[in-house]
C-alpha cells in the first residue's frame, strides 16, 4: 500500500510519536493544515503592517539607519493632508480611475454581449481577447513608449492615417494634456478583457426561459434589455468594477514604464509618488503615513462598496 | 429543419456580431504582433518611417539580447574573422562579441523564483483549502476575508517595511526572500481558488473512506487530492504568471543576483538610443510562455482572475 508523505514521516520518527500522528483529531489537523499560512502571512504582511503604523509616528529615514529617530505624534498625517501635491496626486489617480472604469465597463460589456450572440468560432476569438490581460504589465508598458513614439511609433501611424494629423505633431507620453489619456489607452487595452470575462459570465447566467416568458409577453427588445439582462448582469458588472477599482488604486508597474509620472507629475499615481517619497526621497516616515492613508482609503472604499454589492445582489 | 427559438439570434445578427468581434480583437492584439516582429528587425528597420510591415527578417535583435558587445579597429576585426553566424552578424557592424549579456541570468531567476513560490504557495495554500473546506476553523469567515484582504494592499505601502525587514535579516536580493515574498502575496489567491475547487468535490468519497478505515490524512492524500488536481494544475499557473509578471516588489528589492527579468528588460539599451528589438526580443520571449499557459488555461480562466468569485 502506498504511504502518504506525512505518514513516511510518522515512520521514521520514533514510536510514540509516530502513533499519535497518524491518529490526529480532525481539530489537530484542521490547525496543522491552517497554521503555516497564517503565520507566513502574518510575518510578510500584518508584521510589516505593524511597523509601517509605528514608523508612520516618526521621522525615520531607511538612508540614515543610525541618526536619532524622533516620535512626532501625527505630524506625518497632518503634513500628508494639508500637501497641495498630494491631492494633485489623488486627482491623477481619480481621473485614471474613473475613465479606465468607465471605458473597460463599456466596451467590456459591448463585447460581452456581442460574443454572447455564440456566433461560429466565439470561444477562440474570446481567447485572443483575453491575451493582454495575462501579461507582464512592466514589459508591456515599456514596449507601449516604443508604440507612442511621434513619427516612428505605430499609434501615432495609425492616428494620422485615420484622421490625417502629422504623426510628428504629439507626443502622447510628453504632452501635458495627453499623458493622462496615454495610460488610460494602455490600461484599457489590457484590462477590457477582464471586464469582458466577467460580464461574459452574468449573461451566461441568465435562463434562456425568462426571455422566452418575455417573448410570450410581446416585450420588446429594447425593453428586455433594461428590465431583464442588465439588472441580471449588475451584480456581475459591479464584481468586475470592484476588481479594477482596487488594482487601478493601487496601479504601479504599468504607468511606471510608461510614463514614470511625467511629464512634470501630470501622471503621478499614488502608488508612484509613494514609491518616490519612500524609495528616491527616503523619508520612511512620512511615507509610511502615506501607505497608511492609502490603505485605509483603499479597504474603506471597498468595504462600502461591497455592502452595496451585496444589497445588488440580495435584490 | 432547425428548431426555432425566440432567444436564438438570427444569422444576420451572428454575421455583425461576429465581425465586430474579430475587428476589436485583431485591433487589440496589433500591438502583440507589433512586439513579436519589432524582435526580427533590424534596428535601422524598426525605427523606419512609415512604420515596416514587410521586411527582411533579421535576429540581430536577439543576438543584442544575450550578447554585450565592444567596438573594435578594422586591424583587430580583419585579424579575427568570425567563426559562425552570430559572430558574423556582430562583425559585419565592425564589432565583437565581449560576453553574454544579464539576460539569461535574469530569465533563469525569473524561472526560480517563479517555480519556487509557486510550488509553496499550492502546497501551502491546498492544506490551508482544505481544512477551510471541511473543518469548522475557529473564526473561519474573518481568516478568509484576512487572507484576502492582504491582497488588497498597494505593493509599494508593504514595500517600505519589508525593504527594512529584508535589510536587517539579509533576504534583500536574494531568491529565498523572493520567493518567500511571492509565496506569501499568493497565498490568498491560492487558498481561495483552492478551497473552490475543494469544495466542488463531493463529502461522500472521503465519508466512505473514512468508514473504511481510513485516517484523516490518508483520506486527504488519497481520496481528495487526486481529485483535486485540475483546481491544483490551474491554481498553480495562475500563481506562476503572477510571480512571472511582478514588477513592484522585485525592482523595489532586487538589484543584482536576484533581479528578475521584468525590471531587467525595460533597461536593455543598445549604441545611441534604446536597442528596441533587442527590447522586443526579450519581451516576446518573456511573453510567449504566458501566452500558451493562458491558452491552455481558458476555461478556468474566469475563476482564477476573480479569487474564484466567479464561477462558469
Amino acid at each position: 500500500m502506498e504511504i502518504s508523505p506525512l505518514e513516511k514521516a510518522a515512520v521514521a520518527t520514533p514510536k510514540r510519536f509516530r502513533r499519535s500522528i497518524q491518529r490526529l483529531s480532525d481539530r489537530a489537523v484542521a490547525w496543522i493544515f491552517v497554521g503555516p499560512t497564517i503565520l507566513l502571512l502574518l510575518a510578510v504582511n500584518i508584521f510589516p503592517l505593524v511597523w509601517t503604523i509605528r514608523l508612520s509616528f516618526t521621522n525615520y529615514r531607511a538612508n540614515r539607519p543610525n541618526a536619532d529617530v524622533k516620535f512626532i505624534g501625527l505630524r506625518n498625517y497632518e503634513r500628508i493632508l494639508t500637501d497641495s501635491d498630494i491631492w494633485q496626486t489623488m486627482q491623477a489617480t481619480a481621473h485614471f480611475l474613473c475613465w479606465t472604469i468607465i471605458l473597460q465597463v463599456a466596451i467590456g460589456f459591448a463585447l460581452a454581449w456581442l460574443i454572447n450572440r455564440k456566433f461560429k468560432g466565439s470561444g477562440l476569438w474570446t481567447t485572443i481577447i483575453v491575451l493582454p490581460m495575462m501579461l507582464s504589465p512592466a514589459v508591456v508598458g515599456n514596449f507601449w513608449t516604443f508604440l507612442y513614439q511621434p513619427q516612428i511609433g505605430l499609434f501615432n501611424y495609425l492616428i494620422s492615417f485615420l484622421s490625417g494629423v502629422d504623426p510628428s505633431s504629439f507626443t502622447m507620453i510628453g504632452e501635458v494634456n495627453l499623458a493622462p489619456w496615454a495610460i488610460v489607452i494602455v490600461d484599457t487595452w489590457m484590462w477590457t478583457p477582464f471586464v469582458m470575462l466577467i460580464c461574459l459570465a452574468g449573461l451566461r447566467s441568465i435562463p434562456d426561459y425568462i426571455y422566452e416568458a418575455a417573448e410570450c409577453d410581446r416585450a420588446s427588445k429594447w425593453r428586455q434589455f433594461w428590465t431583464i439582462t442588465l439588472p441580471m448582469v449588475l451584480p456581475f458588472l459591479m464584481l468586475a468594477v470592484l476588481f479594477r477599482g482596487i488594482e487601478n488604486f493601487k496601479m504601479f508597474d504599468l504607468v511606471v514604464l510608461l510614463t514614470g509620472g511625467g511629464p512634470g507629475s501630470t501622471t503621478e499615481l499614488t502608488s508612484i509618488n509613494l514609491k518616490r517619497e519612500a524609495f528616491e526621497k527616503w523619508r520612511t516616515g512620512y511615507a509610511s503615513a502615506y501607505a497608511v492613508i492609502l490603505f485605509v482609503t483603499i479597504f474603506g472604499l471597498a468595504s462600502i462598496y461591497v455592502k452595496a454589492l451585496n444589497k445588488v445582489k440580495d435584490r | 429543419m432547425s428548431k426555432w427559438s425566440p432567444t436564438e439570434p438570427s444569422n444576420l445578427q451572428k454575421w455583425l456580431a461576429g465581425s465586430l468581434v474579430v475587428i476589436y480583437a485583431l485591433v487589440t492584439l496589433l500591438p502583440l504582433l507589433w512586439i513579436i516582429s519589432t524582435g526580427f528587425k533590424t534596428p535601422a528597420d524598426s525605427i523606419a518611417y512609415p512604420p515596416k510591415i514587410l521586411f527582411n527578417p533579421s535576429l540581430e535583435g536577439y543576438v543584442n539580447l544575450f550578447t554585450t558587445q565592444t567596438r573594435q579597429t578594422e586591424e583587430y576585426l580583419a585579424n579575427n574573422p568570425p567563426t559562425n553566424w552570430y559572430e558574423q552578424l556582430v562583425h559585419d557592424k565592425g564589432m565583437v562579441i565581449a560576453g553574454p549579456s544579464r539576460y539569461g541570468e535574469r530569465f533563469f531567476n525569473s524561472i526560480i523564483i517563479g517555480f519556487g513560490s509557486t510550488f509553496l504557495s499550492v502546497f501551502l495554500g491546498t492544506l490551508a483549502a482544505y481544512a477551510f473546506s471541511r473543518f469548522k476553523v475557529p473564526l473561519k469567515d474573518d481568516l478568509l476575508f484576512f487572507i484576502l484582504s492582504t491582497r488588497m494592499m498597494p505593493p509599494i505601502a508593504v514595500a517600505i517595511p519589508i525593504f527594512l525587514m529584508f535589510r536587517s535579516l539579509g533576504l534583500s536580493d536574494t531568491h529565498a526572500g523572493m520567493i518567500l515574498l511571492y509565496t506569501a502575496v499568493n497565498l490568498s489567491l491560492a487558498v481561495w481558488l483552492l478551497k473552490g475547487f475543494i469544495d466542488e468535490i463531493p463529502l461522500e468519497y472521503e465519508e466512505a473512506a473514512l468508514i473504511d478505515g481510513y485516517t484523516r490524512l490518508q483520506a486527504f492524500f488519497k481520496v481528495v487530492l487526486p481529485q483535486a488536481t485540475t483546481g491544483i494544475a490551474s491554481t498553480a499557473i495562475f500563481c506562476l504568471i503572477f510571480a512571472w509578471n511582478e514588477y513592484a516588489f522585485a525592482v523595489l528589492l532586487t538589484s543584482g543576483s536576484a533581479q528578475t527579468a521584468p525590471p531587467f528588460i525595460p533597461t536593455i539599451i543598445g549604441v545611441g538610443g534604446q536597442d528596441w528589438p533587442a527590447v522586443a526580443a526579450g519581451a516576446t520571449l518573456f511573453l510567449l510562455p504566458v501566452m500558451v499557459f493562458t491558452i491552455l488555461l481558458r476555461k478556468h480562466l474566469l475563476r482564477g482572475i476573480t479569487f474564484g468569485a466567479v464561477r462558469k
